[in-house]
């Protein structure tokens, strides 16, 4: 039997004699390199345009040279003195000399930048020193002092220490209210510094808050698309797409037009007796403005997958069970419901992950109550120049939205997922 | 504001108006604020009502008191292939004519005081723009510089604040 099984396999040749299974091999192999080249153009972009950005966002979020790169001496003085060793002559010295080369690189203002994002108040310190850096003479201790005396303050040395390495993870304690106090040991900031966990909070619950309502509203009208006759379906769908293609930025300000003080609803409200003049409602520039317009903006993203799933179910299934004796609940929550399932699964994934990161819907009617995350995000980038504690920021929203994708593909596995 | 006590009363003084404030983000939206009947009153930069006020004859009236006023600057990089040319362009646009016939297209008060005298019509042809400038000797009575050396301190810090006491 043996003999036969080698005499066959032997046989098998192709027609300029290469053994079958080398051919096809290498027939295989080709067919996959081409294949491979095709999508090489995406790979490459996404790689550049993606997956690199990310990383440096990481990095971002856990180096920062601006100080250990420009005050070399500085830190070699902190690698040679332990923790804790007062700053004598020789420090001061150097402190001296790195300043001196910070101004004729005019580095001097991102030195302080780093320290005064832990020790507030400290930039001008160090921009001035510089200033004067090259007329300051020995004994540089008490010239410094009398420059200013907050030279000698062990704060300033111990905020110091920690900007001489550039790896560090104090972004990511002021990302979550926490500061090193004195001893160097993990803290609260003030009660009145806290703000970064509780928007955290708020967004997520507010993301969820809008996929529920969106989920709510979307289920009728995509349920009505799939069993109304195909005129009146595509019609209803335009209406469906036509918000879908407008400019989100178009469709924030008309609800601006619709909810505010004087706005067209108010108006209206008043015109028909309902509210009096002085009692107009507070739809915008707080949490509602926020909700209601980011839920118009988001709806056809829940609509579309429910559609996509709702389409194929045959009604003869709905008819069947109510034929056998269920009533009209029982039939939806038993035979109908379940059968939509992949559509809510993947509506919600896609309202949810969005709304999270949504950015100029809040900031332009959400006033105060109605800002999330990404405008405290922004405010980082724009405002206050702290580029790390932005990316230390989007670097936990990320991982918390990961750790959810994780969580829903455990619950609901990402394979019962249905996008249309 | 320069000591914690100060920024501690500055603090006390918003949580009495909390419940009445808009804040806006960006300049155009002041105006559109007061014209929408959003709010009655708004700080704003004095440009973008002055296009408001007499461009688009808005019933807009400014307060210059307690105005808070900050300066613009020129920087030539480093290495500038026409290094000549643009100091000669700064020594123009900072001329006390150039800076006072700036006020013909927009209502930014020109930085030096001989140019106030200087200051003519706006470019319709009929409004004198003088009551219209911030540094308007009449309007510069209580005046206030905006600090660099103060907010490159405690930006960060006061931003943080304000934003945790905006969110609570």
């Amino acid at each position: 039997m043996a003999d036969l099984a080698d005499s066959a396999s032997a046989l098998i040749v192709t027609a300029d004699g290469r053994p079958l299974k080398e051919a096809l091999r290498a027939a295989q192999a080709r067919a996959k390199w081409r294949a491979f080249l095709l999508v090489l153009p995406l790979l490459l972009f996404i790689l550049i345009s993606f997956i690199y950005p990310i990383i440096k966002v990481l990095e971002r979020s856990a180096h920062n040279d601006k100080f250990s790169a420009n005050m070399p001496g500085m830190v070699q003085w902190f690698s040679e003195n332990p923790k804790g060793t007062p700053p004598d002559e020789a420090a001061f010295a150097v402190l001296v000399a790195d300043l001196r080369a910070a101004a004729e690189a005019k580095t001097a203002g991102s030195v302080g930048e780093r320290i005064n994002y832990e020790l507030p108040g400290t930039r001008s310190m160090f921009t001035a020193a510089a200033r004067k850096a090259d007329k300051i003479e020995p004994p540089f201790k008490e010239a410094m002092l009398a420059l200013d005396p907050n030279w000698g303050d062990q704060e300033v040395w111990r905020v110091m220490r920690q900007g001489a390495s550039a790896w560090t993870l104090d972004f990511y304690l002021s990302a979550l209210d926490l500061q090193r106090d004195h001893e160097g040991s993990i803290v609260q900031v003030d009660e009145n510094q806290r703000v970064y966990v509780q928007l955290f909070v708020r967004t997520f619950l507010l993301s969820a808050f809008i996929t529920v309502v969106c989920m709510i509203l979307a289920f009728p009208i995509a349920h009505l698309l799939s069993v109304l006759p195909m005129r009146y379906a595509s019609l209803l769908m335009i209406l469906v797409l036509l918000p879908f293609w407008t400019s989100l930025l178009v469709r924030t300000t008309s609800w601006m037009v619709l909810l505010q003080g004087q706005g067209v609803v108010n108006n209206a409200l008043v015109w028909l007796g309902l509210v009096s003049d002085d009692g107009r409602l507070a739809m915008i520039n707080n949490m509602t403005g926020t909700v209601v317009a980011m839920t118009h903006i988001l709806l056809p993203f829940m609509i579309l997958p429910l559609y996509s799933v709702m389409k194929p179910i045959p009604p003869s299934y709905v008819r069947a069970a109510r034929s056998l004796g269920a009533t009209s609940w029982t039939a939806f929550r038993r035979i109908y419901f379940p059968q939509t399932k992949p559509g809510i699964a993947a509506g919600s994934l896609l309202v949810f992950i969005l709304s999270v990161g949504y950015y100029i819907t809040p900031a332009l009617v959400g006033g105060a109550s109605g800002q999330l995350i990404s405008n405290l995000i922004a405010v980082n980038i724009n405002k206050t120049n702290n580029f790390s504690l932005a990316a230390a920021l989007a670097t936990i929203l990320l991982v918390s939205i990961l750790i959810l994708y994780w969580i829903y593909d455990r619950l609901i596995g990402i394979d019962k997922l249905k996008l249309g | 504001m320069g000591t914690p006590e100060g920024v501690d009363r500055a603090f006390a003084k918003l949580d009495t108006i909390k419940k009445d404030v808009v804040w806006w983000e960006a300049g155009a939206q002041p105006p559109q604020l007061l014209a929408d009947g959003e709010v009655t009153m708004s700080t704003a930069y004095n440009g973008r009502l002055f296009a408001a006020e007499v461009s688009e004859a808005k019933p807009f009236k400014t307060v210059w008191d307690g105005q808070v006023y900050e300066y613009d600057l020129f920087v030539i990089p480093k290495g500038a292939p026409n290094l000549e040319a643009a100091m000669e362009f700064v020594k123009f646009a900072t001329s006390t004519q150039a800076l006072a016939d700036q006020a013909k297209w927009i209502a930014y008060g020109p930085s030096r005081k001989s140019s106030a005298a200087l200051v003519g019509l706006f470019n319709d042809g009929k409004t004198e723009m003088a009551p219209y400038m911030p540094t308007n000797p009449a309007n510069m009575t209580n005046a206030l510089a905006s600090s660099y050396d103060f907010w490159v301190d405690h930006d960060g810090e006061l931003n943080e604040r304000f934003n945790a006491w905006l969110a609570n």
